[in-house]
């Protein structure tokens, strides 16, 4: 019977475990949130100088920007450029970023940063509206030989990824090819790629790419070759015709036609330097969580001092995890079900051996005035209230006698709450009454030690990190308490306790 | 002291706390009935409708003015105990036995005054002993006076004798016997001695004080293995009835004998303590699994009293 009833609920229990472990696995890959503390992540800083000179005129200068580079994610854009209006624009897919000032004289310089960080899953843009291949005019003698180039390697080729390949290689100078010599020149090179590849019907485009190297400046943009598969655009290195984008090379320039377009000023040369920096993991996560899916799912989105507040309050299903285990496998005894929690958050803020001090001292000194207090015949009521108001009395004078002998920890009793240690107090007293000192010394141990442990669960950064940036894990913790409710077996102290049952075995 | 490995202590047929808690408590104790053994004002009512004696209810002190009428009423009497209705563990309970002069003389033979009573009262009535610190009432109950055979193995307080009672059935049962150290109460975690009692005939088995065995009363040097309670199916019988009373499934009953009035129902408690396994030497949880097992369970309270007393030997 017991058996066959409690199945449904462990399998429950197990998908709620389950579910918590695979929602934080998830998000951890998703959103690049880190499992641990202080890991870092290399960031690219590329720094991109727009140099001209003023001719008096107004000036409207537009730079090309990346926009989702394959092997990239931005996390920051920013521009450095006094005096000027500065706006990023976006239209078909181009994303610029434009400068604009009425009077510009002289040499003029712009700046345009943006932050990148190394992702493998980042696989570029898929273009919203397919692109066809543009429609390309020769003139004899160039038709004849681009006919017969494109003939040759269309033989040695079955898509358009190896016709590219081939037509690559057949216009290398020792490609073999005669016809080569009548087309290609230094200078045109990529763009008699692609238009070839356009007349053979397969898209294509130049691509300008950054080789991202360490703290390089003044570095120009290499162009790439580009062409459409159907499904994405893929990079081709025109020379050798290697497939794919080599490693850190960033694709600055993608779907646009120029890299600057500039009215206004003569002279104009755009370079780039770049910085490889590291960025702990988690900010970074954070800042991606704005523009990722799931940043819903996380407590980034809130007003920093809600997520402060959290940040305290999703520590507690810890402590009452500690509380859990201490009192039902441990079998410890606590005054009051779950005031050690409440002393363990008083301990995150006040540090251990002080909160501990502190601690004590009020309520020894509170048990001497409750001993007076019982002598005066109260309703329990205006007991514990009186209680209440020389708690605080207590906590003043020890605050104050602490930092007129120089303790500022002294100060910190006063988070602990009021209202629980004078009932913490109220209690004690009571049990010492009725059951003695050594009863209220067990129980203040005990309920001490299990504050403790919570304590010292609760202020590892590790435990704040996964309870703060993967509040999912609740689950898991929810999981292990409800779990602990079904546990049936001996405690630890019973083990101790019926030691005496030995002889009649 | 030393440690006892939990694969004996299951082979003992120990039961636990969690186990108790979980199998036994939750299971068999409807909530809607806890109020009825909570609270001991209730307790006397509704088990008085089964024939089952209490002491008998001198006053019962609800508001904070009532407090005055209290000396009036005690003035005449030489013994009472005044108990918090809803109080737990036997916290809260104060035994007057007798008087001297313009004092109360406790169990333990300290002298208290009417205005410490008084403010007992009052505290009894603001809810410090209760359960969950809700406001109570305070009974104030005819003085127990033990059958002298009992009495003289007890100091000072009175003797009274546990019985687990499972479905119905009384499946464990001991005597507690109050000691200096208990300060006249019959509580065992306050170090009051627990006598084994054997369910088949009521003869003493083995005893523990402060979970540790022993084989002489503390306090009245007294030896304790060869006791026998007289009545001792009369009590079962009694025990059994509140089954049907309360409806409680697992619960603990507690009698005493008087000397005048025999067998009396002191308490119930929905959530009876482990140490009863102590000290008779062996565990509940054989029994409870026999009670489970029971295809046909018997109706009245003879017959299942009947059915322990046969089954629940020494021996198992």
């Amino acid at each position: 019977m017991t058996n066959r009833s409690r199945i449904p609920f462990f399998f429950a229990i197990l998908l709620l475990i389950a579910a918590g472990i695979s929602i934080a696995i998830w998000r951890h890959v998703e959103l690049g949130i880190p499992w641990f503390t202080g890991e870092q992540k290399p960031v690219w800083m590329v720094e991109a100088r727009v140099d001209f000179d003023g001719t008096g005129r107004p000036v409207l200068a537009s730079l090309n920007i990346p926009d989702q580079p394959p092997g990239f994610r931005i996390i920051s854009e920013q521009a450095a450029s006094p005096g000027y209006g500065f706006s990023i624009v976006e239209e078909s897919g181009d994303r610029r970023a434009e400068w604009s000032k009425r009077d510009v004289n002289g040499p003029q310089t712009l700046y345009f940063k943006v932050q990148l960080v190394p992702d493998d899953t980042a696989l570029g843009s898929i273009p919203k509206r397919r692109p066809k291949p543009e429609p390309v005019f020769w003139e004899e003698p160039q038709a004849t030989a681009v006919e017969e180039l494109l003939q040759q390697a269309a033989e040695r080729s079955s898509t358009p990824e190896s016709m590219t390949r081939e037509l690559i290689k057949l216009l290398q100078p020792d490609g073999g090819a005669q016809n080569t010599t009548l087309l290609v020149s230094e200078a045109n090179y990529i763009d008699l790629l692609t238009r070839m590849l356009n007349h053979a019907g397969i898209p294509a485009r130049t691509a300008d790419g950054l080789s991202l190297e360490d703290a390089r400046r003044r570095q120009q943009l290499r162009p790439f070759l580009q062409i459409y598969d159907g499904s994405r655009w893929l990079t081709f290195n025109p020379r050798t015709a290697e497939q794919g984008l080599p490693e850190h090379v960033l694709l600055w320039r993608q779907a646009a036609v120029s890299l600057l377009d500039l009215v206004g000023g003569d002279n104009s040369d755009v370079s780039f330097s770049m910085l490889r920096q590291t960025v702990p993991a988690l900010q970074l996560a954070q800042a991606q969580s704005n523009e990722n899916g799931l940043g819903f799912l996380s407590l980034y989105q809130l007003p920093i001092e809600e997520q402060s507040m959290f940040r305290m309050l999703l520590l507690l299903p810890l402590g009452a995890l500690v509380v859990a285990f201490m009192r039902i496998v441990v079998g410890i005894r606590t005054s009051g079900t779950f005031m050690p929690i409440l002393i363990a958050v008083a301990f995150v803020q006040t540090t251990l051996i002080p909160g501990l001090i502190a601690f004590i001292s009020v309520v020894a000194i509170g048990l001497l005035m409750r001993g007076y207090l019982s002598s005066l015949n109260l309703l329990l009521v205006s007991r514990i209230s009186a209680l209440i108001i020389l708690v605080i009395f207590i906590t003043a004078g020890l605050s104050i006698a602490g930092y007129q002998m120089g303790f500022n920890t002294g100060m910190t009793v006063t988070f602990f709450p009021m209202v629980i240690i004078a009932w913490t107090i109220e209690r004690m007293s009571i049990l010492w009454e009725e059951e003695g000192a050594r009863e209220v010394f067990i129980q203040g141990a005990g309920s001490l030690f299990v504050a403790v442990c919570a304590f010292l669960i609760m202020s590892t950064p590790l435990a704040s990190h996964l309870t703060f940036n993967f509040p999912e894990l609740h689950f898991v913790v929810l999981g292990l308490i409800f779990l602990m409710g079904q546990y049936t077996g001996y405690k630890l102290s019973e083990l101790r306790r019926f030691y005496p049952m030995k002889v009649y075995n | 002291m030393g440690w006892i490995s939990p694969f004996k202590l299951n082979q003992l047929g120990m039961l636990n706390m969690n186990r108790r808690n979980v199998d036994y408590i939750a299971r068999y104790n409807s909530r809607s009935s806890y109020p009825l053994v909570d609270n001991k004002l209730k307790t006397k009512l509704v088990v008085a409708e089964y024939n089952v004696r209490t002491p008998r209810l001198l006053q019962v002190v609800r508001q904070q003015h009532e407090i005055s009428h209290f000396r009036e009423m005690a003035e005449d009497l030489d013994g009472f105990a005044i108990k918090p209705a809803k109080g737990s563990g036997g916290k809260g309970i104060t035994v007057i036995t007798g008087r001297d002069g313009d004092e109360y003389v406790k169990a333990s033979g300290s002298r208290v005054s009417a205005s410490f009573l008084e403010r007992h009262l009052s505290n009894i009535l603001a809810g410090l002993y209760s359960l969950a610190g809700t406001p109570d009432v305070a009974i104030v109950e005819n003085l127990v006076e033990s059958i002298p055979a009992l009495a003289k193995y007890s100091f000072q307080g009175v003797p009274d004798i546990r019985i687990v009672v499972f479905q119905g059935y009384p499946v464990m049962a001991m005597l507690r016997l109050a000691t200096t150290a208990s300060d006249g109460k019959a509580n065992l975690h306050q170090g009051a001695v627990g006598v084994g009692l054997n369910i088949a005939n009521g003869q003493s088995l083995n005893s523990v004080q402060f979970n540790r065995p022993i084989t002489l009363h503390p306090d009245t040097g007294l030896a304790l293995e060869n006791l026998v309670i007289d009545n001792w199916q009369e009590m079962l019988v009694m025990a059994s009835r509140c089954y049907e009373a309360t409806g409680l499934g697992y619960m603990g009953v507690d009698l005493v004998v008087d000397a005048r009035e025999g067998p009396l129902l002191l308490e119930l408690n929905a959530r009876p303590g482990l140490a009863i396994q102590m000290a008779n030497g062996r565990g509940l949880l054989p029994r409870l699994r026999q009670i489970e097992a029971l295809r046909r369970p018997h109706f009245t309270p003879e017959e299942r009293a009947a059915f322990a007393m046969a089954t629940f030997t020494s021996q198992t």
